[in-house]
């Protein structure tokens, strides 16, 4: 899966999917833009990648930012003349009951899963559509089957999964050559569910992950590089006539 | 894309891909092969197989072609004896052998839909029972594998013309979802899952083309792809061998470690319309 010399931005990379995805990108060849609003998390990632001997850099982009988007994308293209690869990534989850649910907290979740992928998908069409491009939106399998205890994710994520067709059909009605595909990882160990779990009680929390758990067939959690690995190859010309398409990696979680 | 594999790459792996003589089979084999694979060719038309496992040799890659009608229960153990002899090893089973049989319903027959069940989904259910209990541990090979059975677009949308063929790659598509999950649950460490391509320019994508002018869809073959492009493809062309080679490649490749039961679409955005 080669992505050599393309130049791809990656979302929420400081830890986790997003930093996994960033080592997996420049694996392939990349020029990696990695992206965060925690800046020490992602210098590091940056920096790691730079001392392996690959191209990459640190910018600081809150995903909910409308401007902050367009200047980092125009920074993009005024430093490396492109950008061909983004990954929608960062993402927040908080484990909460629809009766204990605040529109604060809904809105919250929904801003930065949901407005933020809008914001970033459209910034990049801007600048891909002269010469095409690959956008990788991260959903979830929560965006396909639902959870009882994550209402406003559940639908943050369904939101992703049907916004990634339009783009899709959008983007091939136009004949921009970009493709748009949505990833959708089953869980993952990674600070989204330590920390999600770790707000909970602890019996709360041990229940919630033996329940999990148990119903994933492969009787475990993915690690981040298993879901990057399949991002990549989205990202890649590999997938060529993929779009509007939606990647499961979740250890057969939906097949049950 | 050679030097870049990395976990995309097939080194050491032995793979086996049925209906190898022609079409999509054809790329998926060449593409294992080229990936690192030792890849055992099979068809019914072992000729077409020989000569492309020759042509592989001729650049360094390892392959072999043998005989296997994926109807015949014999035909697959004679395939288990072969790789046994050849790499003692067996990671990766394609399920590709299929055939197309189109029409009206109203016109279909008894015998067609004996004839397409038992080409397109019996052999299915023993290429994927020999492949798992040889690779499960404890099996002849057991260390565990991949397997990808080509269903279809047309096993998850309904198309005129396509009813008795859908239906066999429907039950590829749920039949591959029981499987991963069972083998899964029961730690056999086999992954299964079902590749839906949109239509791809082969011989049988041709047929399926002439089939829409059979019904009276179009006046002709032209008309019919020109239709599919403009108002069905969003991406605006048929698909190629290799887009469904590269797909097919992710999924039998360690790089999808964590997928099983999924269905993946490559269709030029068919389905998402
Ligand atoms: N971990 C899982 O089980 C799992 C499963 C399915 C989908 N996902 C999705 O994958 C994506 C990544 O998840 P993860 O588990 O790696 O998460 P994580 O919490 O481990 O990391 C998320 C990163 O996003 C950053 N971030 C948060 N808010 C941001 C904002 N407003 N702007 C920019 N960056 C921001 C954080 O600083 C952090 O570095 C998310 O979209 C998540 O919903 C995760
Ligand atoms: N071409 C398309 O548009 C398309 C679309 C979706 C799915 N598919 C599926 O992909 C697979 C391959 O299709 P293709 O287009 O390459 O077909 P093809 O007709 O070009 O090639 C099929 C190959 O299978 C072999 N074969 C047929 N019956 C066999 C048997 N009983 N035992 C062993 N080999 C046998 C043939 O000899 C031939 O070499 C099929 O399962 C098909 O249903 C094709």
């Amino acid at each position: 899966m080669d992505c050599n010399d393309k130049v791809a931005l990656v979302t929420g990379a400081g830890v986790g999917i997003g930093e996994a995805t960033c080592k997996g990108l420049a694996a392939a060849g990349a020029i990696v833009v990695v992206s965060d609003i925690d800046e020490a998390a992602g210098n590091r990632v940056a920096n790691e990648l730079i001392a392996a001997g690959h191209q990459a850099v640190f910018m600081r982009l809150d995903v909910c930012d409308e401007s902050r988007w367009h200047r980092v994308v125009s920074d993009i293209v005024a430093r490396f003349g492109r950008l061909q690869i983004l990954i929608n990534n960062a993402g927040i989850a908080n484990i909460c009951g629809i009766e204990d649910e605040t529109l604060e907290g809904w809105r919250k979740t929904n801003t930065i899963n949901n407005d933020a992928v809008f914001l970033g998908t459209r910034e990049a069409i801007r600048v891909m559509k002269a010469s095409g491009g690959s956008i990788v939106n991260i959903s979830s399998i929560e965006g396909i089957v639902g959870d009882p205890m994550l209402p406003a994710y559940n639908a943050s994520k369904g939101a992703v999964r049907a916004f990634t067709k339009s783009v899709a059909l959008y983007c091939a009605d136009k004949d921009y050559g970009i493709r748009v595909n949505s990833v959708h990882p089953g869980y993952v160990a990674t600070p989204l569910v330590s920390g999600a779990l770790s707000r909970l009680s602890t019996s709360d929390a041990e229940a919630f992950a033996q329940r999990v758990v148990a119903s994933i067939p492969m009787g475990r959690m993915a690690e981040a590089a298993e879901i990057a690995k399949g991002i990549v190859f989205l990202a890649s010309d590999d997938a060529s006539y993929m779009t509007g398409s939606e990647l499961i990696m979740d250890g057969g979680y939906t097949a049950r | 894309m050679s030097n870049k594999l990395g976990v995309f790459g097939l080194e050491g792996k032995v793979a086996v891909v049925t209906g190898a003589g022609a079409g999509i089979g054809e790329a998926c084999a060449r593409m294992f092969a080229q990936a690192g694979a030792a890849v055992m060719l099979s068809d019914i038309n072992v000729e077409a197989c020989e000569r492309i496992a020759a042509e592989l040799n001729a650049e360094g890659l390892q392959a072999k072609a043998i005989r296997l009608d994926v109807t015949s229960e014999a035909d697959w153990e004679a395939l288990k004896i072969a790789l046994e002899g050849w790499k003692n090893r067996w990671d990766i089973l394609l399920n590709n052998a299929g055939i197309y049989i189109g029409g009206m319903l109203e016109n279909n027959t008894v015998a067609q839909v004996s004839k397409i069940n038992q080409i397109n989904i019996e052999s299915v259910f023993i290429g994927t029972r020999t492949a798992a209990e040889s690779m499960k541990p404890g099996g002849c090979f057991g260390s565990g594998g991949s397997i990808i059975n080509l269903s279809s677009i047309a096993g998850l949308v309904g198309v005129p013309g396509h009813s008795i063929y859908g239906a066999t790659k429907g039950a590829v598509r749920s039949l591959s979802k029981h499987s991963a999950v069972e083998f899964a649950k029961f730690g056999y460490g086999v992954r299964v899952n079902s590749l839906h391509p949109g239509l791809i320019e082969t011989a049988m994508g041709d047929q399926a083309l002439q089939d829409f002018v059979d019904i009276g869809v179009v006046a002709n073959v032209d008309e019919a792809a020109a239709l599919l492009k403009s108002a069905m493809i969003p991406m605006g062309r048929l698909g190629n061998v290799q887009d469904i080679a590269n797909a097919a490649l992710f999924l039998a490749s360690d790089a999808s470690s964590y997928v099983t039961g999924i269905e993946l679409t490559v269709d030029g955005g068919f389905c998402a319309a």
